[in-house]
């Protein structure tokens, strides 16, 4: 390891899992997009979920987030097995998962996007109404804890920037209490400033205790942030290596499964 | 980060009240009623700015307006209904022949037209949301439908009319009918008109007997769509079915149930405007809001709802029908020829969209 990043880096590997994925297989129809993964996330740990396109990194973040159900395989919840129905189970049960469009709406403001589909209400029958002063007070508190200090809270999620907004999704899966959040390639169209506001926010999260798990195709962006790092090919795990363990090079040619990738980026000068 | 917590951004300036004003949806249809104020001040009988000209210019207003609303809180919910107009004839009819055919009393007429209504609001919900078709083909549809069933309806009712008389001696002396017919706060102006506040005729009755209750009903149907939109929950999962379903839906928000309710709600404004109007014709027949959804729409496009959805305002809404009530009314007390009417209405629509357009993109700060 010779880039090592700035962030704090806990070790975890001690705790017990709070989720644990064992031998989970996908069918679709004929098509098997998932042969056996195993996959467990402990409480303030990074775990990087590595692959390229078309790994199954999708189809294994839906089927632990509850939009898939496995075709074979365990999914134990604090060491409990757990059969998720719909992706409102496991939010409920502190699975939280910010897909890549990060179910925002651009012309709402942050307070209303933060608190979409779960707002806090004062008054009761008729009178039942909007807590509107304790949810922008909430707001404006929690992206403050983030390090964003909100122009107001009326403010349109559209006049966000892309890592803002990610931030925003972050935020608000934390205030809702998960304890274990999804993150689906939350770097893949950030620029690098923004991008490095995106990993500081992830080391905040681990911080308090939350299991992260973080989808990328960008080897140095996990490198920069995880614990540990899975990788996923042709839809099976290529192994789990510890942080110090392994070089990003290695992480690279797993990735993309070996041989070629080596001879293509040494044609390009080693700079993918 | 730490240390910095209660800091201001330096990158921000100030914003002057008139830039905050600048973002807020209504703003154009509010500057679009001080501009036609203007407008009709300089060119019109100074008889449309007395309490009797206002009263007829927003009586019209009120009737189109409480159709605009409801269309505002579905087009901000991310639908079209081109059906309300049909639906307004199709809702007097039920009403009607509830009172005169089957001789109901209003207590029960008017509870029953509303549950019709939201019944086939209802329906068109169902319809859009199951089929994932876009509301506007399947309400294109039930625009002709509703129509023709109308027709046929009254002539079923009448034996062969497409008018059907008498609701006003059925519905004399109901306790209700105060609610819906005729004016409000007749005592009120009386005594105006006594303490000499008002206008009079020569015997002494006020030129103004009262506030149609339209007007009252205008009012208050924007305050409560006002306050829904703005203070509950429910108006806040108005905002995010219309501006993005799946958003919505990810973040547990019951969009197919807002969406069938906006449906339902804006069948039942329809139905709102079909009692008061039939009560106050005492009759009602198959054109009865012929082309209203048009007009609806306009006025909510005024008001500062997108076409896309997911913004736009009751208030705006309101303001948006109080200037056609005004342009059709006020043309009456100038020298125009009043088919400028529907010039304006094509020009201002245009406008509408292009100034909607411009703010939507400084408000979601697309470049």
């Amino acid at each position: 390891m010779t880039d090592d990043s700035k962030f704090h880096h806990g070790d975890a590997t001690d705790a017990a899992p709070i989720l644990e994925m064992k031998n989970i297989e996908k069918h679709f129809g004929n098509i098997i997009a998932l042969a056996g993964v195993s996959f467990d996330v402990r409480p303030g740990e990074c775990h990087c979920l590595l692959g390229d396109n078309g790994a199954g990194k999708s189809t294994f973040i839906k089927t632990m987030s509850g939009v898939h159900k496995p075709t074979k395989g365990e999914i134990l919840f604090e060491g409990q097995h757990m059969d998720f129905s719909s992706p409102r189970d496991a939010m409920e049960a502190g699975i939280a998962t910010v897909f890549q469009d990060l179910a925002m709406i651009p012309l709402m403001s942050v307070t209303r996007n933060f608190f979409m589909g779960r707002e806090p209400t004062i008054g009761s029958g008729p009178f039942k109404r909007m807590d509107v002063d304790r949810m922008n007070q909430i707001t404006m508190d929690e992206m403050r804890q983030m390090g964003i200090n909100l122009r107001a809270p009326d403010q349109a999620v559209g006049t966000l920037s892309g890592g803002e907004r990610q931030t925003v999704a972050i935020a608000r899966a934390v205030h809702f209490g998960a304890k274990i959040l999804i993150l689906d390639e939350p770097t893949s169209a950030l620029g690098v400033r923004q991008t490095s506001n995106v990993l500081a926010t992830v080391d905040k999260v681990r911080k308090q205790g939350i299991g992260v798990v973080f989808i990328s195709h960008n080897v140095r962006h996990a490198l920069a942030v995880g614990d540990r790092f899975t990788v996923l090919n042709r839809g099976k795990t290529l192994g789990t290596a510890k942080r110090g363990e392994i070089s990003p090079e290695e992480l690279q040619d797993m990735m993309a499964g070996g041989q070629e990738m080596a001879q293509l980026e040494g044609s390009l000068g080693g700079t993918v | 980060m730490a240390g910095n917590t209660a800091a201001v951004d330096e990158r921000l300036k100030t914003e002057s009240f008139g830039a905050r004003m600048m973002k807020r949806p209504e703003l154009g249809a509010f500057a679009g009623v001080i501009l036609v104020t203007i407008f009709f001040l300089a060119t019109a009988d100074p008889a449309m700015f007395t309490l009797s000209g206002v009263i007829n210019f927003m009586t019209p207003a009120a009737q189109l307006g409480i159709l605009a609303i409801g269309a505002a809180l579905l087009m901000i919910g991310g639908e079209f209904d081109l059906s309300i107009g049909s639906m307004v004839a199709f809702a007097g009819l039920f009403f009607a022949a509830a009172t005169v055919t089957f001789g109901l009393p209003l207590t029960i007429a008017i509870p029953a037209t509303f549950v019709f209504a939201a019944a086939v609001g209802s329906i068109n919900g169902i319809i859009v949301i199951r089929s994932g078709l876009p509301s506007f083909i399947v309400t294109l549809a039930f625009l002709f439908i509703l129509r023709g069933l109308s027709l046929v309806g009254l002539k079923l009712a009448t034996g062969g009319s497409t008018q059907l008389r008498g609701v006003r001696d059925a519905t004399e002396g109901d306790w209700l009918a105060p609610f819906f017919s005729g004016d409000a706060f007749g005592g009120l102006f009386l005594w105006l008109a006594e303490q000499g506040w008002v206008e009079t005729f020569n015997n002494g009755t006020p030129k103004v007997p009262g506030i149609p209750v339209e007007i009252l009903w205008f009012v208050i149907i924007a305050a409560l769509a006002t306050w829904v939109l703005l203070r509950t929950p429910a108006g806040n999962w108005i905002f995010a079915a219309g501006g993005d379903t799946n958003a919505a839906t990810n973040s547990g928000v019951p969009v197919r149930r807002v969406k069938i309710s906006l449906f339902m709600v804006t069948a039942c404004c329809a139905a709102m405007v079909a009692i008061i109007t039939v009560m106050d014709a005492g009759s009602t027949d198959a054109r009865r809001g012929f082309q209203k959804e048009f007009e609806a729409i306009i006025a909510a496009v005024i008001g500062g709802c997108l076409l896309t959805g997911g913004y736009g305002s009751a208030i705006g809404a309101f303001f948006g029908a109080i200037i056609f009530g005004m342009v059709v009314i006020g043309l009456t007390y100038t020298d125009f020829d009043q088919d400028w009417f529907q010039v304006f209405l094509g020009g201002m629509l245009l406008i509408a969209v292009l100034f909607n357009n411009a703010i939507r993109k400084r408000v979601t700060g697309e470049r």
